[in-house]
């Protein structure tokens, strides 16, 4: 227990963060760059074709990863965002301001590869289907913490608005969600449904969770690359810093 | 004014002067109150303009171009909800006083809301007509319009506490509150449309009146913590 206290103290700690984080990138990037590759390959080369849709569904070893991260990936932002407002610990300000592009990146990359693969399945680029919207709205939530942050001088405030934003924002997230729902069911939608989201063959589910579970670490990956990127910058003129990069 | 010199106030009556001099304020100046209705009346006239005077489709399309508009008008006066106080220094001395910002800006809020969204709420029935909307249907308008503008204009108030010390903050705050508004306006075109088919319209109205309930216990805690925010930028 008393172990643990440390360690959530030290994580505080810019310069031990860096260290830290240092090592974790080392270790997470071979292996996130290995699942990817794997679930890339197994996806897109071994994995059988569709057999109502051939090749075309194998764009979702690219969209449900991205969508299931993005969508994740602002719970952590939300809850970064909590524990800066809360505790005042600072590394959890960089950690929230670092998810935000990240997240609406995923979430950018969700819709663009949506339109893709609706385009020769539902002969068109866009459906207003419930759950293309929500994404939609989950990207202008991500775009509002970005400009957010962008548009206060003072970084230190930026931060903690963005924390209160990302709070409210979480708490409307699930009725926002509901709403869209239950706004796609009142317009009596057109048959179109998602194949094979209830019954997806083993063969094909495996590399799909492989893509999963890499797209996790990329975004573990990129957020911590942002955090460090922040922390040299926000500590440029640190001795610590000078030590540690080397330069003097 | 309020601050700490005067204790013996109780938070009701902070919560009234408040209310009352950002209402007085509101008053003060007939632009304040008119312009968004003003607003409200142009947009409507370009959608026949835009869409054609037919009024089979104007009348099916009204419900949702009302809360659409009445969405846009709230959100328009929404970055200025907190910028007077902000530029002549009274949110400084609402922070210092004794009372929690939380209930000082929320009796802001009130006052904001009668000024703005109730009185839209109550000439919405003339819009509502010019656009052919079914008579059955004005009714539930006025009502969840009532509802849903005091949620539009809680949603405003943590957008407007979070840019209020932003120079140009007015664009940037539609791209923060127009995603959180989206199921105000999905409930409320819900109610609208529901009447005008003779359904019940009470479920959306029940929703949005749960919404509001929620939004007013929860949202000024929000406002006041962004308000802080605001001042010490």
């Amino acid at each position: 227990m008393q172990r643990m206290w440390t360690f959530i103290h030290k994580l505080g700690s810019p310069p031990w963060f860096f260290a830290f984080s240092g090592t974790l990138v080392r270790w997470l990037l071979p292996v996130t760059v290995l699942l990817l590759a794997l679930g890339a390959c197994w996806g897109l080369l071994v994995a059988p074709p569709d057999f109502r849709q051939g090749n075309s569904y194998r764009i979702i070893y690219i969209h449900v990863p991205a969508a299931v991260v993005a969508l994740a990936g602002y719970y952590v932002m939300a809850i970064a965002g909590a524990i800066s407002l809360i505790w005042r610990i600072k590394m959890a300000d960089v950690a929230m301001r670092a998810a935000a592009p990240v997240g609406a990146v995923l979430t950018g990359i969700a819709l663009v590869t949506g339109a893709i693969w609706g385009k020769p399945t539902w002969g068109a680029w866009w459906v207003w289907d419930a759950r293309i919207t929500s994404m939609l709205i989950l990207f202008f939530l991500y775009l509002g913490v970005v400009a957010l942050f962008e548009a206060y001088e003072n970084k230190a405030a930026a931060a903690k608005a963005c924390a209160v934003l990302t709070l409210v924002g979480t708490v409307n997230i699930p009725i926002i969600y509901k709403s869209v729902d239950w706004w796609y069911s009142l317009h009596q939608p057109a048959s179109l449904k998602f194949t094979g989201e209830s019954a997806i063959d083993a063969s094909m589910l495996y590399p799909l969770l492989v893509m999963i579970a890499a797209f996790y670490l990329l975004f573990a990956v990129s957020v911590l690359l942002y955090m460090r990127a922040e922390l040299v910058w926000q500590h440029r003129n640190a001795s610590w810093l000078r030590q540690r990069l080397g330069t003097s | 004014m309020l601050s700490a010199d005067r204790p013996h106030l109780s938070l009701l009556a902070a919560f009234g002067r408040q209310f009352r001099r950002h209402g007085q304020a509101l008053m003060a100046s007939l632009a304040e109150v008119a312009n968004p209705l003003l607003f409200f009346f142009m947009v409507v006239t370009l959608f026949p303009l835009g869409l054609g005077p037919d009024p089979t489709q104007l009348a099916a399309m009204a419900p949702g171009v009302l809360w659409v508009v009445a969405l846009l008008a709230s959100l328009m006066v929404s970055a200025r909800m907190f910028a007077s106080d902000f530029e002549d220094g009274s949110l400084e001395q609402m922070a210092l006083a004794a009372h929690p910002l939380a209930v000082l800006a929320l009796g802001e809020v009130v006052a904001h809301w009668l000024a703005t969204g109730f009185l839209l709420a109550l000439v919405s029935p003339l819009f509502a007509l010019m656009l052919g909307l079914p008579s059955q249907g004005l009714g539930v308008l006025v009502v969840s319009l009532l509802l849903g503008t005091l949620c539009l204009t809680l949603i405003g108030a943590v957008g407007s506490a979070l840019t209020v010390s932003i120079r140009r903050g007015g664009l940037l705050l539609s791209l923060l509150i127009i995603p959180l508004n989206v199921p105000v306006l999905i409930f409320g075109t819900a109610a609208v449309t529901e009447a005008v088919r003779g359904g019940d319209p009470s479920t959306w109205l029940a929703l949005m009146g749960a919404l509001a309930a929620g939004m007013l216990a929860l949202v000024p805690l929000a406002v006041g913590a962004a308000l802080r925010i605001s001042l010490d930028s």
